[in-house]
């Protein structure tokens, strides 16, 4: 699109970020098993970092090339008549963002899961996951067009069932966590149908899937629609712009692209974990915590916000849909961050943790504020990433210490016995919730046994603090300005249309939620007394696990200054860079949100200080318990799973039951096959047997039979044997003959 | 000359003699000759033609054969009385008679 002869260099090396990680998952696969532990390891965190390489070569490009976006075609994908797709990386200011976050974040994550996964029995196999994870996700932001961002979004899930199934013989009755990788999969297939049928709309109206064509034509729509309507009565404009083409009456313009954002916003439910398909997100922390912290935390759940941001230009179009996407994200928020307050397992609150932030990046992006959900989406993947690592570490730590006491007391568990069996700790999160206190089983996860961890765990606990501090949005980490941001354009919008106050009072509860539940973690697992041997016995992980902690609790502090205030020397960069990609409308920095919110926090954090930290629990009770039903409602995280295994498992199971038995076996099998098909066949036979065959054929040729029986019986009585009687017969011939040729010719 | 009529009625004379003879005797001997008899009744026509048909002194085509044919009738009467006299002693071999009805197993 434009002579690149700068940055020639630079963005045409583009898809080498994706051919790096896909040779690790490459050499992975061929001799990742004879390398073992840690080579394999090794190796794929070579390959993500090279990727990340690339990517910071494509941020330097941008710059050298005054952030024109380039796109670096490789091939022809698929050419059916005007369906025209091509392998192609479109490097702008929004991609170059995104591929710096998965392939900086991920690399951090690779090299901590060499610590985290080591004595694993698969522990190759995780890593060409990983690997592959990076390759889909790279594709999917990445691309010029959509169905690139489809590939990607189909494979980042593929990649999070494997490994949310990757301990797939573990959990409750050794199917759990296989349950809860499908109970992702098939979640994030609703969100796909909708994003798929999306897609089919985008194309139908546009003629193409590429995204700067497409846009290209909903913008001239829009702007036809604007000089229509400028002279037009307001009532006479919904049919005009369609006649205006001299095409059939059709739907308008703006019904069209409500229609696709609508259905993008299934898609992105479904892979950013929203109301209503967030239900996946929480058991998927049957996987690994490297994968909880890389694709359930940064990266993949973010997919959906940058779809929606990408296709901006759409959601324009629609107000609806903005307004509807903004709702559904704050409503999340609230949701999510409520039932994180009633959760005892400490990857659990996290888990609604992360959909709560989701919706936060959901609700700013569908009120049209991009830079704020991408800012919060940056901030959110780096001290999310740390606070699941971290949980890690503490798990880690406090399930070496159960080892080590057992040890102790019976013996036989030495030290790599202990990594093994840490396999077992984060499966124990897709029955932990539910657990009462009394269940004999330890549970590493649960918070309940931990306590007083600041002491034995002094790294991972500050680095905990400073991951929860930057949550809770206490100034001046990273949180504090991203979330923020969100805040003060709900808050503009909420002075323009009532929606937006809806917005903003669910997210500034959430919010307060947000405080609330951070600190009452901290509180639980750090301070206080150890309520369990277990806790007492805990030790620090290994460096290779605590240094990307490290790297990630910098990140989380100085995240902010991405996009500090415009009143800030070099405030708004994000936001000026993303320009360069997206439509940005500056909200600027609002006093009294910034007031508002942060006394929010800190309120939400000195009352988990009274309720947690004032008096450390002791016991295995909550002090939240004596809440009674409300706490049961939080817990039992407002019985979502059982409404919709009323509403929708149920009626579905009972269906299939019918269909199964009533219809398959008894209307099917029974009467259609047996009693029609097979009885038919038989009164048929019986038929042909009987009546046509015995009846007709039978008879006609046993008649025949008898007839040439009875004939030659009665010829036989001219031959007697007697020579005289045949000369008489041969005397009557000749005289019958003789007379013939007398008499009657 | 004799009319030719006269040779045709006996001819028929005999050939009725032969027939009657096969028909209603059972020696098997008796039944033979009366074959002969028909035969040779025949070749008492054959030559009582040939004659009718000569005309003057030049060999006539249809005239001579007649005549040959007689000779063939001769050959084959020799040939079935050779024939039919080793039947004639083998059946009697057998049944010790040469009455004809004695051999009618082959009955239906």
């Amino acid at each position: 699109m434009h002579d690149s002869s700068t940055a020639f260099s630079l963005s045409s090396l583009v898809p080498l970020i994706v051919v790096f990680p896909l040779l690790g998952v490459i050499l992975n696969m061929l001799v990742g098993k004879r390398l073992g532990d840690p080579w394999a390891g090794i190796i794929a965190s070579l390959m993500s970092g090279l990727a990340f390489v690339i990517a910071v070569l494509q941020f330097i490009g941008l710059f050298l090339d005054n952030f024109h976006a380039t796109t670096i075609t490789l091939a022809e994908w698929i050419v059916i008549g005007t369906l025209k797709i091509p392998w192609a990386f479109q490097v702008d200011t929004l991609s170059v963002t995104m591929m710096l976050l998965v392939t900086g974040v991920g690399t951090l994550i690779h090299v901590y899961a060499i610590g985290y996964m080591k004595g694993d029995e698969r522990f190759h196999r995780f890593f060409i996951y990983l690997n592959l994870f990076i390759v889909m996700m790279l594709f999917l932001v990445g691309g010029n067009n959509y169905l690139m961002l489809f590939l990607g979004w189909e494979g980042v899930g593929l990649c999070s069932y494997l490994l949310i199934g990757f301990w797939f013989d573990k959990g409750a009755n050794g199917v759990g966590n296989a349950r809860a990788g499908r109970k992702a999969f098939v979640v994030n297939r609703v969100g796909d149908f909708g994003f798929v049928l999306a897609l089919f709309l985008i194309f139908w109206t546009s003629g193409s899937l590429i995204f700067n064509d497409s846009f290209k034509y909903f913008e001239e729509k829009a702007k036809e629609h604007a000089t229509v309507t400028a002279p037009a009565p307001a009532k006479a404009v919904e049919a005009k712009p369609a006649e205006g083409h001299g095409e059939s009456e059709g739907p308008t313009t703006e019904q069209i692209a409500t229609a696709i954002t609508l259905l993008l916003l299934v898609g992105a439910a479904g892979k950013s974990a929203q109301i209503p398909l967030f239900i996946w997100l929480p058991d998927a922390m049957a996987g690994p915590t490297p994968v909880s912290a890389l694709i359930h935390a940064a990266t993949m759940v973010t997919a959906g916000i940058y779809m929606i941001v990408r296709s901006n230009v759409i959601f324009h179009l629609a107000p609806t849909s903005q307004m509807v996407v903004a709702l559904v994200g704050a409503s999340t928020a609230f949701l999510a961050g409520s039932i994180a307050m009633g959760q005892f397992d400490i990857k659990r609150v996290l888990a609604y943790s992360t959909i709560s932030q989701l919706g936060f990046m959901i609700a700013a992006a569908g009120m049209g504020a991009y830079v704020a959900a991408m800012f919060h989406l940056l901030t959110h993947a780096f001290f999310k990433a740390l606070l699941f690592l971290s949980s890690g570490s503490v798990i880690h730590g406090v399930e070496h210490g159960h080892h080590a006491l057992h040890a102790h007391g019976g013996g036989g568990h030495d030290h790599h016995d202990a990594h093994a069996h840490n396999a077992q700790s984060d499966s124990h999160a897709a029955q932990a919730s539910a657990a009462s206190p009394d269940h004999h089983e330890f549970d590493p996860q649960d918070m309940r046994n931990m306590g007083g961890l600041r002491k034995q765990m002094n790294v991972t606990f500050w680095v905990y603090l400073i991951g929860a501090i930057a949550l809770a949005g206490v100034f001046p980490f990273a949180g504090f300005w991203s979330k923020d941001e969100i805040l003060a354009d709900a808050w503009l919008i909420g002075s323009k249309q009532p929606y937006g106050v809806a917005v903003y009072v669910l997210l500034s509860v959430a919010a307060f939620f947000t405080a609330f539940y951070m600190g009452r973690q901290v509180f639980m697992v750090f301070f206080g007394g150890e309520r369990t041997d277990a806790a007492k016995h805990a030790h620090e992980s290994s460096w290779v696990m605590l240094t990307p902690l490290v790297i990630l609790a910098v990140l989380s502090v100085i995240g902010g200054a991405l996009n500090l205030p415009k009143f800030i020397p070099g405030g708004e960069a994000l936001g000026k860079w993303i320009e360069h990609s997206v439509e940005v409308h500056a909200v600027g920095f609002n006093l009294t949100v910034a007031l508002i919110s942060t006394g929010v926090g800190l309120f939400g954090i000195f009352l988990s200080y009274l309720v947690y930290g004032r008096s450390p629990m002791m016991t295995m009770t909550d002090p939240l318990e004596r809440l009674g039903f409300v706490f049961r409602f939080l817990n039992g995280k407002w019985y979502v799973d059982e409404l919709y295994q009323a509403i929708i498992i149920r009626p579905i199971e009972g269906f299939a039951t019918f269909a199964a038995f009533a219809l398959d076996w008894d209307l099917w099998h029974d009467f259609f096959h047996d009693t029609i098909i097979a009885g038919g066949f038989r009164w048929f036979s019986g038929f042909l047997a009987g009546f046509v065959d015995k009846g007709i054929v039978d008879r006609f040729f046993d008649g025949l039979g008898g007839f040439v029986r009875e004939t030659a019986l009665n010829f036989r009585e001219f031959q007697t044997g007697y020579v005289r009687n045949y000369a008489l017969m041969v005397l009557f011939g000749v005289v019958a003959v003789l007379g013939y040729f007398l008499f009657v010719r | 000359m004799v009319p030719t009529s006269y040779y045709i009625l006996l001819s028929a004379i005999l050939f009725t003699i032969g027939v009657v003879g096969v028909l209603v005797r059972r020696n098997a001997i008796i039944v033979f000759m009366s074959v002969e008899l028909m035969l040779n009744s025949a070749n008492l026509a054959f030559v009582a033609f040939a004659r009718a048909f000569q005309t003057g002194e030049a060999v006539n085509a249809a005239a001579m054969s007649g005549q040959v044919f007689v000779f063939f009738v001769m050959t084959v009467a020799a040939a079935e009385v050779a024939v039919g006299l080793a039947l004639i002693v083998a059946i009697f071999k057998n049944k010790h008679s040469i009455d004809v009805d004695q051999v009618h197993q082959l009955k239906g």
